[in-house]
C-alpha cells in the first residue's frame, strides 16, 4: 500500500445503508481530491458488508477499504478507533472526514489524539489554499481550509494544520450537497483483516440495549418549515406553528433557544448544531437569528420573518418582515391561506 | 465502594446571551462584555458525580479546571454545590491550546492527580462546542470512553452502566472503570448550592486568589487545610513544553472574519389583515405554497 497521501472519507452505516452525511462528504472529497490531483478513499467498519462499496462508488471513491467483523456491527469508540489510527499509520492521508454526528464527534477526537493530528469539528464549508506562518514566514501550499462558525456563532474562522497530517475534519449532515459523481464509476476494494486492525482488549465497551427509533420529523427534506424561536414564549403557544404547518403542509422546526426553553423536542433544531435545511418557504416566527440558527437556514428560497422586533437580526436575510405578534398574525396567515386556496 | 471522581469544568464566556456590544468595531470579541460562568453541561456532569457520591458514601469530587487564576470561580461554584476540593491548571504556557493541546494538559494533570476511577465532564463547551476534550483525553489516559451520557445508572463491581442519548433513541452501555464519561445538556439540572457549605466554603481560594486578601483572611485561610485550592503550573504537571500551548496545538486560526450578511431587500409588512392576505395570494399564486 504505497498509495499515500490521498484524501479519506468515513462512512457511518445505519443497518446497512451508507449515512447522507457520509455521501455528502465523498461528493465534497471528490472535489477536494480532485483539486489536489489525489485519490479519494472511503472506509466502512461493521458487519454483513456485502455490497456496501455499490453505495459508494457512485459519489466517485477511487478505493474502499472494508473492515468486516461481527463484533463491530454496532458502533462503539476503542475498536472504529483502532482501525482508524492503525490504517492511518499505513496508508498516511493528508485528510480525512467524517460526519458531525454522534458517532463522528465520538471517533474523531479519539483518533486526532492517537495520531496527535489537528481535528476541526463542525465545519460549514472545506476549500484548499495556501497558507504562510505568521511568526516563522514559512509557507503551506494546498492546505485544507476548515472554515467553522466559533464563539457561539458570532465569528467564522478558518482553521488550518499546517504541519500535522492527516487533517482532519467533521462536517453536520445537510451543509454539503450530496450529489451522484458518475452511476457507473468503479474503484478496487480491500477486505482488510479486522485481527490486524483491532485487538480483543478494544471490545471493552458492552452495549447492553439500544432503543434507536426511525426518525418521525423529517425537517430535512420539508419543502415548506414553520420554525419557532424563543419569541414563540411557550410549548403552548408552540401548537399555533404546528396549526400553521398542517395547512401548509409544512414541518415544524425550531431554534436552539426555543429546544433549550423545552418548547419542543431536540430532533427539531435547525441550526449549526441541529440540521441544515433548505426549503422553498421558511417562516420564522419569534426567532432573533443567532447566527447559528442562520447559518442552518439561510439557503432558504423565501423567507419570512414574523417578530415583533422589528430589528430582530433574522430580518435583515428576510424576504418579507412581518412586525407583529405570533399570536396574531399566525392566526391571520391560517385563514387567509383557508380562504384563498383552492 | 467509595470512588474517586474528577470533574472536568470550564469556565466560558456566556456565548448565549451575546448582546450588541459583544463585538469590538475591528471584528474582534470583546470578553469583558461577556460574563464569566460555569460551563452549562460541566454542570449536568457534576450532578451526575454528586448522585455517584450519595450512592457511595465516601467518595470524593475532585474538580479540574483549566484557564485563567480566575477560573478557581467554577471549582468554588461545585465545592458549593457538593464537590470536595479542586486544581486550577493555569499557566501562561499552557495558554493560546487548541483541544489537542488541552487534552494533554489536562491528562497530565489527571495523571498527577493519580488516582481516579471515572472522569466526567460536560459533552462540549459552549465556546468551542467542540466535543473533543473528552475522546481526546480518553485515548491520552487509555481509557475506555462514554459519550453523551443521559444518567449513569450505576456503578457495580467496578463497571459503571450509563444511558447515552443519541441522535434517534437511547443506548445503554457498560464500561469498565476507570473510564472517560461525558454528560449531555440534556441529563439532569445540577442541584443548587447548599446554603451551609456556601458559608463554610466562602474562603476556598487558590493561593494566588489568597494573596490578594486581606492579612486576617490569609491566616484564616492558612488555619483551614478545606479552604485551600491548588494551582498547578505546566511544571508541576511535567508537561513537555512542545505538547502544550500554542506551539502543541497542531490547528492554526488562519483568518476569523465577523459574520456579517449582506441585507436582502425586505418588504416589510405590518400586522394588517389586508397587506397579510395579499402575501398569502402572492405566494400562492407564484407556486410557494398551495
Amino acid at each position: 500500500m504505497a498509495d499515500k497521501n490521498n484524501l479519506i472519507v468515513y462512512c457511518e452505516l445505519d443497518e446497512g445503508r451508507v449515512a447522507d452525511v457520509s455521501l455528502e462528504l465523498l461528493t465534497k472529497g471528490r472535489r477536494l481530491a480532485d483539486r489536489l490531483g489525489v485519490k479519494m478513499l472511503a472506509i466502512a467498519i461493521g458487519h454483513n458488508l456485502d455490497g456496501v462499496e455499490d453505495q459508494i462508488f457512485p459519489y466517485g471513491a477511487d478505493i474502499v477499504y472494508k473492515v468486516d467483523d461481527a463484533r463491530l456491527e454496532h458502533y462503539t469508540s476503542n475498536p472504529h478507533a483502532a482501525v482508524l489510527i492503525n490504517l492511518f499509520k499505513e496508508i498516511e492521508p493528508q485528510i480525512a472526514l467524517m460526519g458531525a454526528t454522534c458517532i463522528g464527534r465520538d471517533l474523531g477526537p479519539r483518533v486526532s489524539s492517537a495520531l496527535h493530528s489537528g481535528l476541526t469539528a463542525d465545519c460549514t464549508s472545506l476549500e484548499i489554499g495556501d497558507h504562510t506562518d505568521a511568526k516563522t514566514k514559512k509557507e503551506y501550499k494546498d492546505l485544507l481550509y476548515q472554515i467553522r462558525p466559533a464563539f457561539g456563532g458570532n465569528i467564522v474562522a478558518t482553521i488550518v494544520n499546517p504541519e500535522c497530517r492527516p487533517q482532519m475534519a467533521t462536517v453536520r449532515e445537510g451543509v454539503m450537497k450530496k450529489e451522484i459523481f458518475n452511476e457507473d464509476h468503479r474503484g478496487e476494494v480491500i477486505n482488510l483483516d479486522p485481527k490486524k486492525y483491532v485487538s480483543d482488549e478494544d471490545f471493552i465497551v458492552e452495549i447492553i440495549d439500544r432503543q434507536i427509533a426511525k426518525s418521525k420529523v423529517n425537517i430535512k427534506g420539508a419543502p415548506i418549515i414553520v420554525a419557532g424561536g424563543y419569541g414563540v414564549g411557550s410549548k403552548e403557544n408552540f401548537q399555533l406553528l404546528f396549526d400553521l404547518a398542517s395547512t401548509l403542509g409544512a414541518e415544524v422546526g425550531a431554534s436552539r433557544a426555543a429546544v433549550d426553553a423545552g418548547f419542543i423536542e431536540h430532533e427539531r433544531q435547525i441550526g449549526q448544531t441541529g440540521v441544515t435545511v433548505r426549503p422553498k418557504l421558511y417562516i420564522a416566527c419569534g426567532i432573533s437569528g443567532q447566527i447559528q440558527h442562520i447559518a442552518g437556514m439561510q439557503e432558504s428560497s423565501i423567507i419570512i420573518s414574523i417578530n415583533n422586533d422589528p430589528n430582530a437580526p433574522i430580518n435583515t436575510i428576510a424576504d418579507y418582515v412581518i412586525t407583529g405578534d405570533i399570536e396574531e398574525v399566525v392566526p391571520k396567515l391560517i385563514k387567509y391561506y383557508k380562504k384563498n386556496s383552492k | 465502594m467509595s470512588l474517586n471522581i474528577i470533574v472536568l469544568a470550564k469556565q466560558v464566556p456566556d456565548t448565549r446571551n451575546v448582546g450588541k456590544d459583544a463585538m469590538k468595531a475591528d471584528g474582534t470579541i470583546n470578553r469583558a462584555a461577556l460574563p464569566a460562568i460555569f460551563n452549562p453541561e460541566d454542570l449536568n456532569a457534576l450532578e451526575q458525580a454528586l448522585r455517584l457520591k450519595d450512592a457511595h458514601p465516601g467518595s470524593t469530587i475532585t474538580v479540574l479546571t483549566m484557564g485563567l487564576p480566575k477560573a478557581a470561580e467554577v471549582i468554588r461554584e461545585a465545592i458549593y454545590r457538593g464537590a470536595d476540593t479542586g486544581i486550577v491548571l493555569t499557566d501562561r504556557p499552557l495558554g493560546g491550546a487548541d483541544t489537542l493541546a488541552t487534552s494533554y494538559s489536562l491528562a497530565q494533570a489527571i495523571r498527577k492527580i493519580g488516582k481516579y476511577d471515572i472522569i466526567l465532564g460536560g459533552r462540549q463547551a459552549i465556546d468551542g462546542d467542540t466535543a473533543q476534550v473528552g475522546p481526546q483525553i480518553a485515548e491520552k489516559l487509555g481509557l475506555p470512553q462514554v459519550t453523551y451520557a443521559e444518567e449513569i445508572i450505576d456503578v457495580t463491581n467496578g463497571k459503571v452502566t450509563v444511558k447515552r442519548r443519541l441522535e434517534h433513541g437511547i443506548e445503554t452501555v457498560k464500561a469498565p472503570l476507570p473510564c472517560v464519561v461525558t454528560v449531555n445538556g440534556s441529563a439532569a439540572d445540577c442541584r443548587p448550592r447548599n446554603a451551609k457549605r456556601l458559608m463554610k466554603y466562602k474562603y476556598a481560594v487558590s493561593p494566588s486568589e489568597k494573596a490578594a486578601l486581606p492579612q486576617d483572611l490569609q491566616e484564616f485561610v492558612d488555619a483551614r487545610p478545606y479552604l485551600q485550592l491548588n494551582e498547578w503550573g505546566a511544571a508541576f504537571i511535567d508537561a513537555d513544553p512542545e505538547q502544550i500551548g500554542f506551539p502543541g496545538s497542531p490547528t492554526k486560526v488562519k483568518a476569523v472574519e465577523n459574520v456579517v450578511f449582506t441585507a436582502k431587500d425586505a418588504r416589510h409588512l405590518d400586522n394588517d389583515d389586508a397587506q397579510i392576505e395579499e402575501l398569502i395570494k402572492e405566494l400562492i399564486t407564484n407556486h410557494t405554497i398551495g
